[in-house]
């Protein structure tokens, strides 16, 4: 068992040709994250470029609604590029111009990261290229065009189910054929060590925030947080500076697509069983015989087979609880905050806003819930309007 | 220590095939393999089919694909395994990604290695620093897990090499496995810096696709490995494919051994 463990999650179960580049990329991170001039250069982009802080706003008329425990959201969909994926690729794109890289990659599957990683590169300079599955570039069309508007080239996968996982799987094989000059820019809390802990350490400064701002406004923490989770890196950063507070609760939304009960989903923890892939031990959905399940939801960022490994050690010692949330729930909550708040957010996020109106009237009006909103919902409108029957030309 | 995979490199330099299980059928790989040893190749890899190869290149990603979409279960490798192993005292050698094996059970998968005559398996999403969870139970059942090494291994090249067991593969490219016309890497720093820590035989793979470059690799390893040359023939004629296996393994395997 070596290092970038949590419990038995986590390990580097990666080709031999990246072993070294991994562990340059741990002692880079290592160096770096306690130097001076790269937290100080790191954290006047989140706030001059990215926006930060978000703001944490108080939903009075969902609260009302409900009427239960106060629900505020963290508005992680002002950022700039419109979601928390800013975050971790400013560090990391930082980060890999710090260790002489000229290029970097990434996958996308909604294609917000995708959008994040191009506009780093487009700020600080370096040459980027985007893997995005087949089918995801259809349901998001407009944030490919948006990547190729900030200059990336965008790649479109077709192997396997063209989706999330797919796209992993071709930035990792673009990875081992140019580690010299490129950083894969994981855009999850996923993937071999060292990058569970990096991306997680990037996305922490949503809960950092969010604490702050909580105890400001209430001078108590809240009864919970929640977040949707795909890989789980708006949901990581929402819980760790919250793990310690043992009593708040910590609520992970899966995406159940049309049922937990049917083949369409992507519920890692609900499903899925322990396994390796994509450089980690972790859940994933699988099948008996270990083949990784095709896996299916309306939203293209949560569908994934897998789960970051530092979120199976937070289920695994009970210390955070995951649900999983269908299509129908997610669109019925997509509209609710569009009607009730006035604010469309991403479709990922609104896995978590329809947890919280199932739970919220049945915790106590004193306490106060806190709701990740990971991004906005421009890019789903289209889908949505499908959804709903309705076809309407981007 | 596997003295099947160690014969297989003494009398001569070792040519390595390699096939996916089930593509296009198990019953073909079966006539492929046999095919195969005919034509001269001395050891025999028996690729796994899995959902997803992140190492591999194009050609061997629809070869899994092919595999996968016949009903091609882990169960049967171990059916092909256990026919060859019936006909050949070839050495076989698994090639699989780790999901397939810890989902079978580390313990059920090594036994059942031993039982079907496997000698050695190849986890290429397993590197040097994770094997430790499966190690006791690939010695138990006398199966060698084979290490690779890769042109980005530097200091590691040792380290790993110490260790190895079997063979140790070299990885002659960059990148995924797949044709190519040119090997650039310095193969010969990499093979006798390992030559200086382990006596076991040293194996180069990646990219080998034509006789010429099989020689020239010879000239420098103990053995040459070829697997996406020899799927493309199967992609190319299919259930018709067994002859042309045979030529081009009697072919290179001419290529390689006349050096001696």
């Amino acid at each position: 068992m070596n290092k970038g463990r949590f419990g038995i999650f986590g390990g580097q179960y990666i080709p031999e040709t990246l072993m070294n580049e991994v562990k340059t990329l741990e002692e880079a991170y290592c160096h770096y994250k306690n130097e001076k001039a790269f937290t100080d250069e790191l954290n006047a982009l989140l706030r001059e470029y990215a926006g930060r802080p978000s703001l944490l706003y108080f939903a009075k008329r969902m609260t009302d609604d409900i009427g239960g425990a106060k629900v505020y959201l963290k508005r992680e969909d002002l950022n700039h590029t419109g979601s928390h994926k800013i975050n971790n690729v400013l560090g990391q794109v930082l980060l890999a111009k710090r260790m002489g890289k000229t290029r970097v990659i990434a996958e996308t599957g909604a294609g917000q990261h995708g959008v994040a990683t191009a506009t780093a590169a487009a700020l600080l300079g370096l040459e980027c290229e985007i893997f995005m599955g087949r089918e995801d570039t259809e349901r998001q069309a407009l944030n490919v065009y948006r990547m190729e508007l900030l200059g990336a080239k965008v790649n479109t996968v077709t192997s396997g189910t063209m989706t999330l996982k797919d796209a992993v799987n071709e930035a990792m094989r673009e990875w081992v054929s140019r580690v010299r000059d490129t950083h894969y820019v994981l855009g999850s809390v996923m993937g071999p060590h060292p990058f569970p802990t990096i991306v997680r350490d990037f996305q922490s400064v949503i809960s950092a925030e969010a604490r702050k701002q909580i105890l400001e406004r209430e001078g108590r923490l809240p009864y919970a947080v929640v977040a949707c989770v795909g890989g789980g890196s708006n949901a990581m950063g929402m819980f760790y500076n919250f793990i310690d507070d043992k009593e708040v609760r910590l609520i992970g939304c899966e995406a159940a697509g049309e049922g937990i009960n049917t083949e369409r989903h992507a519920a890692t923890i609900a499903k899925g069983k322990i396994g390796v892939f994509h450089g980690m031990k972790s859940y994933f959905c699988q099948d008996e015989y270990g083949q990784i399940s095709p896996v299916y939801s309306i939203s293209a960022g949560l569908d994934y087979p897998g789960i970051g490994p530092e979120h199976a050690r937070l289920y695994e010692t009970g210390r955070a609880e995951y649900v999983p949330v269908t299509d129908g729930e997610a669109v019925g909550a997509f509209e609710y905050l569009a009607r009730t708040e006035g604010i469309i957010c991403a479709i990922e996020s609104a896995h978590a806003v329809a947890h919280v109106r199932k739970i919220a009237g049945s915790i106590p009006k004193s306490e106060s819930v806190i709701i990740c909103l990971s991004g906005r919902g421009d890019k789903d409108v289209v889908a949505i309007a499908r959804y709903r029957g309705r076809n309407i030309d981007e | 220590m596997s003295e099947r995979i160690r014969n297989a490199f003494k009398k001569s330099n070792a040519f390595i095939g390699f096939l996916t299980c089930g593509d296009p059928s198990v019953k073909k790989s079966l006539e492929f393999a046999e095919r195969l040893i005919e034509g001269g190749i001395d050891l025999l890899e028996i690729g796994i089919p899995f959902s997803d190869p992140i190492a591999e290149g194009e050609v061997i990603q629809k070869a899994n694909i092919r595999a996968l979409s016949a009903g091609t279960r882990v169960e049967d490798s171990f059916t092909l395994a256990k026919e060859i192993r019936v006909r050949s005292g070839i050495p076989l050698v698994f090639l699989t990604y780790l999901n397939p094996v810890f989902a079978y059970g580390y313990d059920a998968f090594f036994k059942r290695c031993k039982d079907c005559g496997v000698d050695g398996v190849i986890i290429p999403d397993m590197p040097f620093e994770e094997q430790g969870e499966a190690l006791p139970f690939a010695d138990r059942h006398g199966a060698d897990i084979i290490s690779l090494v890769a042109p980005t291994s530097k200091r590691r090249v040792c380290e790993i090499a110490a260790k190895a067991r079997g063979f140790l593969y070299v990885v002659s490219s960059m990148g995924v496995t797949g044709m190519r016309k040119e090997i650039s890497t310095d193969l010969k720093s990499i093979i006798s810096e390992a030559k200086r820590v382990t006596d076991i035989p040293i194996a180069v793979g990646f990219g080998i696709s034509s006789k010429e470059q099989a020689r020239e690799i010879s000239e420098l390893a103990d053995g040459v490995i070829i697997g996406s040359a020899i799927v493309k023939i199967i992609e190319k004629y299919g259930e018709d494919a067994g002859k042309y296996l045979y030529e081009f393994a009697r072919e290179v395997s001419e290529e390689i051994k006349t050096r001696i």
